[in-house]
């Protein structure tokens, strides 16, 4: 089991773990964070395997990965 | 379940980075701290930025920092260097800053083979001052000082710095890279890495040159400056290590 | 102590290597070549490092580096290369980093002559480069008085956390004059120095402990403060101005000038005096903090003329004697400048005419 955890503050709605993401755990939402981001969220929660790519592609730290 | 990513503590825990929404400039200062703690210097390490958007680290990382005069970087770290011969430093420079005002610099610090870690951040573009042409812009590419787009007649050719380094004889380690996909991810903290590992063991002037996108400056959005760098700016860059002797 | 023979510009690299200078970086610049020259010998005789940049600019910006890191460090050059060296230095005064510089200055504007001149004075007194930083400037008349500024510099930068200057000039360089030269001091004691900056110095610290060598910032209310800490130290030196009075007791004209003028000015002094002219001199040695203090001890009601004397064209050094003076009595100058020196013997037919109006 695997989880993602986004730290809504740094997401700055690049996209970039949504794409790189290889089972498409992630979307970007519609809620936004203070900065008016629509930050992205996990949509598919089970599928993670954990393999922490989001986290590395994503430019600002915003996303924590446990396993 | 245990934690097994997350952001780097190097950077200051409460900060975002200033830069925009997908720009690489801060997965770059990312991967940096990330080597520095798994290579433990990081209290042994002072971060020389330039002026441009490189600029932005200064109040974004959590260790020693220096701010050099536009394109001077590499002197700096040469002054530093040279009196603190066991601290390590690292530039981080734009387009601008390495290949057009500090172009002097650059060249004659690698030619001195200082030893010293070079990040050289190209994105083919002033970001920082809204996109102006450098001179690693493409032929073609629109800039707001280029606006039919750079021309060879009257702008000259896009500059290749690993290259241009690579004709002199000092220099130990030239290497090009991307962080446009997790492989190119990889293989850029790697190439940051051996930087490194160079200046710790004394081994002379590493240069990494991380060709990324502009978004702000290119006018695209994230995911469209990851096709740009594919189609565009890797046929002009291409990717590989130039020298690791 | 025994006297040696030497050179300006070798006993100005000497008297830094003494106080404990460990980086020089410079360029070749005629009239101060022997100054890289001399360091690029004596460094590694010390352990110091010397580079020779491949540009003013370049060198300006290791001795930046060198100094953030705690290191006493020094640059020199000439007119022209100064100029080169004004965004280093507007740097190292916005970043309050302590470092000692030297312009061996010719005559200008542009490129000018290699020869002497006086024609930086206001690039060194009023604007070094932008932002309005101020420096303490200091003009070295004879060999010795550039030993003991250059020696004193480099303790004034450790005290401010601020660049100071040494305003020299090609004759005060080229010339060769037995000198004094102040104790060597002692590798424990520079380390200390070095020791004592940790916590000003990029030399590396723990996480939350780091150290942020700040030019410049994008918060206007932590600059504007820090513009104002700069303007508390610049207003502490305002009573640490230092001059010459020669013989202005019972003075009726009173001739003033700085540096080498000022040097040439004394022997015309002696020699007016010699023929029963009541003739003195004001020296200032340091020209910022300008020494307002010695024109205000000018008996005005006897004193009928000053000669402001100057290798420089038009004046400069005038606009502070001016200020000074506020008009209580008239100024007239005697000026050279493209390299040519101010005579004694014209200073005295000058000093003449003033004394017989």
């Amino acid at each position: 089991m695997a989880k993602v955890e986004i730290i809504i503050e740094r997401c700055k709605s690049c996209g970039y773990c949504v794409k790189f993401c290889p089972r498409h755990v992630l979307e970007i939402g519609q809620e936004v964070n203070a900065k008016g981001y629509e930050y992205a969220k996990t949509v598919r929660p089970d599928d993670c395997i954990g393999c922490t790519i989001c986290g590395q592609m994503c430019p600002d730290g915003a996303i924590n990965i446990y396993r | 379940m245990e934690l097994v990513y997350t952001r780097t503590k190097t950077l200051q825990e409460d900060k975002v980075s200033g830069f925009c929404p997908g720009c690489m400039h801060s997965t770059i200062i990312k991967l940096i701290g990330e080597v520095l703690e798994e290579l433990d210097i990081v209290e042994k390490t002072t971060l020389i930025t330039g002026i441009g958007c490189c600029g932005l680290h200064m109040d974004y990382v959590d260790y020693d920092e220096i701010t050099a005069p536009h394109g001077r970087a590499t002197a700096v770290a040469t002054g530093l260097k040279r009196t603190n011969p066991d601290r390590i430093y690292y530039t981080i420079q734009g387009d601008g800053d390495f290949a057009a005002i500090g172009l002097g610099e650059s060249i004659s610090a690698a030619n001195r083979g200082e030893n010293i870690t070079v990040i050289f951040v190209n994105n083919a573009i002033y970001g920082m001052t809204g996109g102006q042409m450098a001179p690693t812009t493409l032929l073609g590419m629109k800039a707001t000082t280029a606006q039919n787009g750079r021309n060879a007649k009257e702008h000259g050719y896009p500059i290749h710095m690993c290259e241009v380094l690579n004709q002199l004889t000092a220099p130990v380690f030239l290497a090009r890279c991307s962080c446009n996909n997790p492989q190119n991810l990889r293989k850029t903290k790697d190439a940051i890495k051996k930087a490194f590992i160079n200046q710790i063991e004394g081994r002379g002037f590493s240069m990494v040159e991380i060709v990324t996108s502009c978004l702000t400056g290119w006018g695209l959005s994230p995911l469209e400056g990851l096709d740009y760098l594919e189609e565009k700016m890797f046929p002009e860059y291409p990717l590989g290590i130039v020298r690791d002797i | 102590m025994a006297k040696v023979l030497m050179k300006g510009c070798e006993a100005i690299a000497e008297a830094a290597v003494r106080a404990g200078c460990r980086f020089f970086a410079g360029y070749p610049i005629t009239p101060q070549n022997e100054i890289p020259e001399y360091f690029s010998k004596r460094m590694p005789e010390v352990g110091g490092a010397f580079v020779q940049g491949e540009s003013e600019v370049a060198s300006v910006n290791m001795v930046y580096g060198a100094a953030a890191g705690g290191t006493r460090a020094m640059t020199s050059s000439s007119s022209p290369g100064i100029s080169l060296k004004s965004e280093g230095i507007s740097y190292a005064a916005a970043a309050r980093i302590p470092m000692v510089y030297v312009n061996v200055c010719r005559g200008g504007p542009g490129v000018g002559v290699i020869q002497p001149a006086q024609t930086d004075y206001l690039q060194a007194t009023k604007a070094s480069g932008n932002g309005g930083f101020r420096m303490r400037v200091f003009a070295p008349a004879t060999v010795q008085e550039a030993v003991n500024m250059t020696y004193k510099a480099f303790d004034y930068a450790d005290m401010d956390r601020n660049p100071v200057l040494i305003l020299s000039d090609g004759v005060v360089g080229t010339m060769m004059e037995p000198v004094e030269l102040p104790p060597m001091k002692s590798d424990d004691e520079i380390e200390r120095i070095k020791e004592s900056k940790k916590k000003i110095s990029c030399i590396g610290h723990p996480l939350g402990e780091r150290v942020w060598i700040k030019p410049g910032v994008w918060d206007t209310i932590m600059w504007e403060n820090i513009n104002k800490d700069a303007e508390k130290l610049y207003e502490s030196w305002a009573d640490q101005a230092e001059w010459e009075s020669f013989m202005t007791d019972d003075a009726e004209v009173i001739v003033t000038g700085y540096g080498i003028a000022g040097r040439i000015a004394r022997s015309a002094v002696e020699i007016a005096r010699g023929q029963g002219l009541k003739v003195g001199l004001i020296r200032p040695k340091t020209v910022y903090p300008f020494p307002y203090k010695a024109y205000e001890m000018i008996d005005y009601s006897k004193v009928k003329a000053i000669l402001d004397v100057e290798m420089s064209i038009p004046a400069l050094f005038l606009e502070d004697v001016k200020a000074a003076v506020k008009e209580r009595c008239p100024i007239s100058t005697y000026l050279r400048s493209g390299g040519n020196l101010v005579s004694r013997e014209e200073m005295v037919s000058r000093i003449k005419k003033l004394a017989s109006r």
